[in-house]
């Protein structure tokens, strides 16, 4: 290559960190097919959102502060992950609305800062991927990333480029599954109702595979579609764009 | 009205096993989503339109004492009278006082969140005068005795079924065989009902969607007729509205009309919309006797500077409870309060304290779809964050989320601990998960494995793999 792509901070989200390495090995892959160099800061954890979102703002601030030190210098930082992604984005420059140095770089940080599936199509300008899978994938758009980052037509363009792989629309891909962070565990009961008419709905579709760019989505999704018996496999979008959909699909055992 | 917010869970529990009360609310989607969907698609203004509202709303807020001063001289001028009250007691007193010098026995009523949230019904019935709701909702849920569940439908928790049951215990003067099975036999069957009343009410009581500061007219907007029948067969209007419904112009009135029918029940206009300037002039045809405002502030004016304003905009239509999925899934009753939904879930802590009503703004995913389609542009999930964090600082929120936040916080901010901390994790639950790849229960996760599995991890985590693979780069 003659000319070096942009240089990409990989944020790798706590999730995919903890639960699921292989999403983070797909986002760089797609990162560097389309030319970018990527880079993995050590020193990140969270973005923060678990004491955000629950009224702690001294913590939310503690744990952004660290961010936004990991992340200094590079042209783009991306998760695979529309929420993280979001709350860099939208929410850190207001997080330090009175402190104005910090606030400059959170404003700096936040404008670089994308959803993988997003930057790939918006930034990277990518039409089509090298993927093959062969079957049908229903899609559900996790709330921060549809609402705070208007990420809806791209994931659906690139799984377009996919070989042998049909997209069966979910009808309420819109409606929120129930994750929603702490609420899951804060109104269990709630939260229930809200992911069984999801799993419902996925089932109903027919599809093979569940696909968001969201591992909290997913593992919610995933964990009630086990618990109901449905065999929908579900998966997060970048392993299929990525052609890393060939392991364990999240929450099926391992292959041995 | 006395809350139950406190036990929201508890309702929430009631709510979801409710079998009939769920079916009542799966008619929410079809019977309002959809409707406001295709008449936005089809007025290709409708976003520039929001911002305008949001403005209009804004400018009168930044004005208020001006915009009600000027609204009062008008009213006056034109031969009614306003009634400024603090509080829930003194608009109670001020319209018992009202039908007392009328001498009033009965009241008609139309819809009016503000009479729920001053409990108005059971404070005139406790002091001998007898008040008829006459929305078709409204009148549905006195005769069952229940609080409305909805801000514009309020017995949308209610099945054709029960309607039913409920009209043949009430009307048992009517043929117990008689047909009730479509919406247009109960509200033939209301109207008969009705008519009378509305001829022997002493004093007709309406809302206000607008006060207009220009003309100091009100503004209803129905689509049964029953405003205009309440406060033109009476023999004197009483108006009560809350103090942030005012608007400067009628211009500004019309604008924010077009945006509240389509938000609301997916409809360009309501089918009535009344303005009503005052008591009846000599040369009039019919009308009122007399006019009063009773203009309730209960809290409103202590939101005004606070980031809690922007509430304020709200214009009761209802599209934010429409499209939320945890309203969808417990219904209004839950909330304990007069407002359900994400407004409720703002303008509940604000009127009765976050104490009382701290669970509302908690029981939220933040997904966002309220604010997506608030005509007003509310940004109903950032206020309810602000009182997630008010309730933090006061030490309101539970111990166990506290500490959970803090032994997180701690490892969240030393990346080479918590980096051990997660890549053990990781490899123990990985291993544990293997054969299964999911739990079916977790030791202190049981709020996620009560009611799903919890997928297992890979086994080892991201930033483990990626030192050892790429670790010389």
């Amino acid at each position: 290559m003659t000319r070096a792509g942009p240089r990409v901070g990989l944020f790798v989200t706590c999730l995919v960190d903890l639960y699921r390495p292989t999403v983070g090995f797909a986002a760089v892959k797609l990162m560097e097919d389309a030319g970018c160099t990527v880079e993995v800061p050590a020193a990140q954890t969270c973005c923060g959102q678990p004491a955000f979102n629950s009224g702690d703002t001294a913590d939310a601030k503690a744990v952004a502060r660290g961010v936004i030190d990991a992340f200094d210098g590079y042209d783009y930082v991306v998760a695979p992950s529309g929420s993280c992604a979001g709350m860099i984005h939208e929410h850190y420059p207001a997080l330090f609305a009175d402190e104005p140095e910090t606030a400059l770089r959170a404003q700096h940080l936040a404008k670089r800062t994308h959803e993988l599936v997003s930057f790939l199509v918006d930034i990277l300008k990518v039409e089509r991927v090298a993927a093959v899978f062969p079957g049908t994938v229903t899609y559900h758009d996790s709330c921060s990333g549809l609402r705070e980052l208007q990420v809806k037509a791209q994931p659906r363009r690139l799984l377009g480029s996919v070989d042998g792989l049909t997209l069966t629309e979910l009808p309420s891909a819109e409606i929120c599954c129930g994750f929603g962070g702490t609420f899951c565990v804060k109104y269990p009961e709630i939260s229930d109702k809200m992911v069984t008419d999801k799993a419902q709905d996925v089932v109903a579709t027919g599809a093979g595979t569940l696909l968001a760019g969201d591992l909290g989505c997913l593992l919610n999704m995933a964990g009630k579609l086990s618990r109901l018996g449905a065999d929908t496999k579900v998966r997060h979008v970048a392993e299929v764009l990525a052609g890393l959909a060939d392991g364990p699909a999240i929450g099926e055992p391992a292959k041995d | 009205m006395q809350s139950t917010s406190r036990s929201f869970k508890a309702n929430a529990h009631r709510a979801l096993n409710d079998a009939v009360l769920q079916r009542a609310l799966g008619n929410i989607k079809t019977g309002f989503q959809e409707k406001r969907r295709r008449v936005v698609e089809a007025l290709p203004e409708f976003e520039a339109l929001r911002d305008s509202g949001r403005d209009i709303k804004n400018h009168t807020l930044a004005h208020l004492d001006f915009y009600l001063e000027r609204f009062e001289e008008k009213v006056i001028a034109n031969g009614g009278t306003v009634h400024w009250c603090r509080t829930p007691a003194e608009a109670r007193e001020t319209i018992l006082a009202i039908c007392r010098r009328r001498e009033a026995r009965t009241v008609t009523k139309g819809k009016s969140m503000v009479a729920e949230e001053i409990g108005l019904n059971a404070f005139l019935e406790a002091n001998a005068i007898e008040p008829v709701e006459t929305d078709l909702g409204e009148y549905i849920i006195q005769i069952r005795n229940e609080p409305p569940s909805h801000i514009i439908a309020p017995a949308i928790h209610v099945t054709r079924e029960q309607i039913a049951e409920d009209f043949r215990r009430h009307h048992t003067e009517l043929d117990p065989a008689r047909r009730l099975e479509e919406p247009g036999d109960f509200t033939d069957e209301a109207r008969a009902q009705l008519r009378d009343r509305y001829f022997q009410a002493d004093v007709g009581i309406t809302g206000a969607n607008f006060l207009i500061a220009e003309t100091g007219s009100t503004v209803i907007v129905t689509n049964e007729g029953n405003g205009d029948m309440t406060q033109l067969l009476g023999k004197c209007h009483v108006v009560i509205a809350s103090l942030e419904k005012v608007v400067p112009t009628l211009d500004d009135a019309a604008t924010i009309l077009r945006l509240l029918a389509r938000s609301a029940t997916g409809q360009e206009m309501s089918v009535y919309t009344t303005f009503s300037t005052g008591p009846r002039r000599p040369d009039d045809l019919d009308g009122p006797e007399e006019f009063h405002v009773v203009l309730l502030d209960n809290g409103r004016s202590a939101m005004l500077g606070t980031q809690f304003q922007d509430m304020l905009r709200c214009i009761r239509c209802a599209a934010c409870m429409n499209h939320c999925p945890v309203y969808a899934a417990v219904g209004g009753h839950a909330y304990g309060w007069v407002y359900p939904g994400p407004m409720g879930a703002v303008l509940t802590p604000s009127l009765i304290g976050v104490e009382e009503a701290g669970h509302l703004p908690n029981a939220s995913t933040f997904c966002g779809r309220c604010e997506s389609v608030c005509p007003m542009r509310i940004p109903l999930p950032k206020m309810m964050r602000h009182y997630r964090t008010r309730e933090f600082e006061r030490g309101l929120a539970p111990p166990m989320a506290k500490g959970g936040l803090a032994v997180w916080a701690f490892l969240a901010t030393r990346p080479t601990l918590y980096r051990f901390v997660t890549g053990m994790a990781a490899r123990v639950l990985g291993a544990l998960g293997r054969r299964t790849g999911r739990f079916k229960s977790l030791p202190l996760a049981g709020g996620w494995t009560g009611v799903r599995d919890m997928p297992a991890p890979e086994g080892r985590s991201f930033h483990a793999l990626w030192a050892e693979r790429r670790g010389g780069r």
